[in-house]
């Protein structure tokens, strides 16, 4: 679906990669602007912050519900140091300063949480990430003086640059289509650089890799910093999308759609996350007229989510990617002349 | 406790000067100049028993949270839905029967039932997986969440108290002096003393069973090593599906309990996850006086800190998780990991 590897051997991108980059970069010309704008400008945001907390589960083994929350602050320091609705707190700076600032604080703030996180393991760092974000989400809603309470910030758009008003549906499009592009690279760099190498033995084996000589809490901690730059991206552009910003964007619930939207894509490759914002968009857009087809209320859409995520966690814990895979698998039939076993494609 | 003396003169000598001060601070009349620096002592002691109350709640909560996690290192995720499931059944079954003590049993009985039929489907497929155990919990939080939404609609629910527990009753302790000089003692409802009361029943009726009997012997000793203990003849099976009951059932009534003295609303159930969360972090995995020296941490400093700092009173548990986890990562009476 991304264009990921343009950069690089060009020979080695496979058809399929072309293609979709080809499809997306010429959407606009087919997509109406409630697409361009609500299911892929959304998709893109959503899966950008997926994409971080895909990131530290499946490279660095560390599942992390914080990522939302990273994500939240950034779109949080975004309108109370550039311009919104709520003149008596923003400050109006310009944007090429309190961008890097928002950047800036929520990754000091997602490694500040790694900080603390990686010296637990597996389901601890789970809960401690979980209680992490929602005391956020308390803070966020009682303190009026920074973050304005319950009602937060509104009219968070983004500058007008060049000319031109990124949030038209057709530029807010290229806008966040760059962005996950630029994410979905980097991921891939990191993850085939030295240190993204280094985190996935830290991530199989940490005795082994801190017996080599590495130092496995540097490299956690350092995961996610980097964690931290994707996801206030991906925060930064969600709040341009939605043009409001407020607790509830980081509640619990937001938390963990997040993880929903990971797990559901296949949270061992990258291109998981942005498979699952889709999905979780489509649902979430058009499960209203799905479920009134069926005759059932349509406030019923977390039910259809959560179904779906529990069918998925129970039958195919690699999500919808696994599912791909298995089927292409199976029909290959394509068996290891080793051990006959089917081979598994693509794994990290 | 002597041993903790022994080895840690210090903190031990800390930890009596600090109880002693609270303990003062608790029962001696205040005089203008401390009630000048503190506020009102009536406010005071409401906060302390406020917070006590709310820590007995956070225990009923959590101590089923540890038990399931150290025993069986099951993680479930959907226990604040449990809470909250508790909660609503307690409020159609009391409003339909008038039968607020009779309630308790059947809320009790009807979760636990719940609570099994989680353990056979959900958990003993997935026995130590934990990751994955913790997803799909979180769907079941999720779907859950959304079917109580449907059955009881979005408005809040309060439990009606009996007559007999109904009204403040009159504590020993001396809140203030009234004009004319007599002392005024301090009044609370009786409902949550009954409560505070009930809680450490099952506190310590949980460490009893725990540690003096046979079935917490066979409970520990299938956590250790559970092919040994199923070699010797003995069900584990059966074992562990009655704590996995008794935990979810416990859940069940403290929202019963919840929903006598607090209210039942949609997202109470995270609110109950997060606090069991905490309070474990706090007091350490698997451990019930854990639990109970945590929920009592974290429910008088969620009071304390409503009543002197309201905007910052969420901080203040979390700081304290973060300087536990800094210092203790294993909790408070945790064991090393």
């Amino acid at each position: 679906m991304q264009p990921g590897a343009e950069f690089g051997v060009f020979s080695r991108v496979p058809g399929g990669v072309w293609a979709a980059g080809f499809v997306l970069l010429f959407m606009p010309l087919v997509a109406g602007n409630f697409w361009l704008f609500q299911v892929f400008g959304w998709s893109f945001c959503l899966g950008i912050i997926a994409l971080s907390l895909m990131f530290l589960a499946g490279y660095g083994g560390m599942v992390s519900l914080i990522q939302m929350t990273v994500a939240v602050l950034a779109g949080y320091v975004v309108a109370i140091l550039g311009s919104s609705g709520v003149e008596q707190i923003s400050l109006g700076l310009a944007w090429w300063l309190y961008l890097p600032l928002a950047i800036l604080i929520a990754t000091a703030f997602a490694t500040l949480v790694g900080a603390l996180a990686v010296r637990t393991e597996g389901i601890y760092t789970i809960m401690i990430t979980l209680a992490i974000a929602s005391a956020f989400f308390y803070f966020t809603r009682q303190n009026y003086g920074i973050f304005n309470g319950y009602s937060g910030f509104n009219l968070v758009v983004p500058p007008r640059l060049f000319g031109i008003d990124w949030r038209q549906p057709t530029a807010f499009y290229y806008l966040s289509l760059a962005g996950a592009v630029l994410c979905y690279a980097a991921v891939v760099y990191v993850s085939r650089s030295p240190f993204g190498l280094a985190l996935q033995g830290v991530r199989d084996n940490p005795r082994r890799m801190a017996s080599l000589g590495f130092n496995v809490t540097a490299h956690r901690i350092a995961a996610y910093a980097f964690a931290g730059v994707i996801a206030s991206i991906g925060g930064i552009l969600l709040v341009w999308q939605t043009a409001q910003v407020a607790p509830f964007s980081g509640g619990i619930s937001a938390v963990i759609d997040i993880l929903i939207i990971a797990v559901v894509g296949g949270i061992r490759r990258p291109i998981g996350a942005f498979i699952g914002a889709f999905i979780f968009v489509l649902l979430s857009t058009f499960s209203p007229d799905i479920l009134s087809a069926f005759g059932l209320s349509n406030e019923r859409f977390k039910l259809v989510i959560g179904i779906g995520f529990l069918a998925v966690v129970f039958f195919s814990p690699d999500g919808a990617l696994g599912l791909w895979e298995r089927w292409r698998a199976r029909r290959r039939s394509a068996v290891d002349p080793l051990t006959g076993k089917a081979l598994a494609e693509g794994r990290p | 406790m002597t041993e903790f003396a022994r080895r840690n003169p210090f903190w031990s000598l800390v930890i009596a000067v600090l109880a002693a001060v609270f303990l003062w601070l608790i029962l001696a009349p205040w005089s203008p100049g401390l009630e000048e620096a503190l506020g009102r002592k009536r406010v005071f002691l409401n906060a302390i028993f406020g917070g006590l109350t709310l820590g007995a709640l956070y225990f009923l909560v959590a101590s089923g949270f540890t038990l399931i996690f150290g025993l069986m290192r099951n993680v479930n995720l959907a226990h604040g839905s449990l809470y909250l499931l508790g909660g609503y059944l307690g409020y159609t079954i009391s409003t339909a029967t008038d039968q607020w003590l009779l309630t308790f049993p059947a809320v009790f009985i009807l979760v636990a039932l719940l609570g099994l039929l989680m353990q056979h489907q959900v958990f003993r497929r997935m026995q130590g997986e934990e990751l994955r155990q913790t997803m799909v919990t979180i769907g079941l939080s999720v779907v859950l969440a959304d079917v109580m939404l449907w059955i009881w609609g979005g408005q809040s629910y309060t439990i009606q108290s009996p007559d007999w527990l109904s009204g403040p009753a009159t504590l020993p302790i001396v809140a203030g002096v009234g004009r004319n000089g007599e002392a005024i003692y301090m009044r609370f409802p009786q409902v949550r003393i009954a409560i505070l009361v009930a809680a450490i029943v099952i506190g310590v009726g949980m460490w009893i069973v725990l540690n003096r009997t046979r079935l917490g012997m066979l409970i520990r000793a299938g956590v250790d090593d559970r092919e040994m203990l199923t070699a010797s003849g003995v069900r584990i099976n059966y074992v562990f599906l009655a704590v996995f009951g008794f935990g979810a059932g416990l859940a069940g009534i403290a929202g019963m309990v919840g929903g006598t003295f607090q209210s039942l609303s949609p997202g109470e159930d995270t609110r109950f996850l997060l606090a069991s969360l905490v309070v474990v972090i706090v007091g350490g995995m698997g451990s019930i006086p854990g639990a109970a020296i945590g929920a009592l941490i974290i429910g008088l400093v969620e009071q304390i800190g409503l009543v002197y700092a309201p905007t910052y009173s969420v901080v203040f548990t979390f700081l304290i998780m973060a300087v536990v986890l800094a210092f203790r990562p294993q909790g408070l009476l945790g064991a090393g990991r």
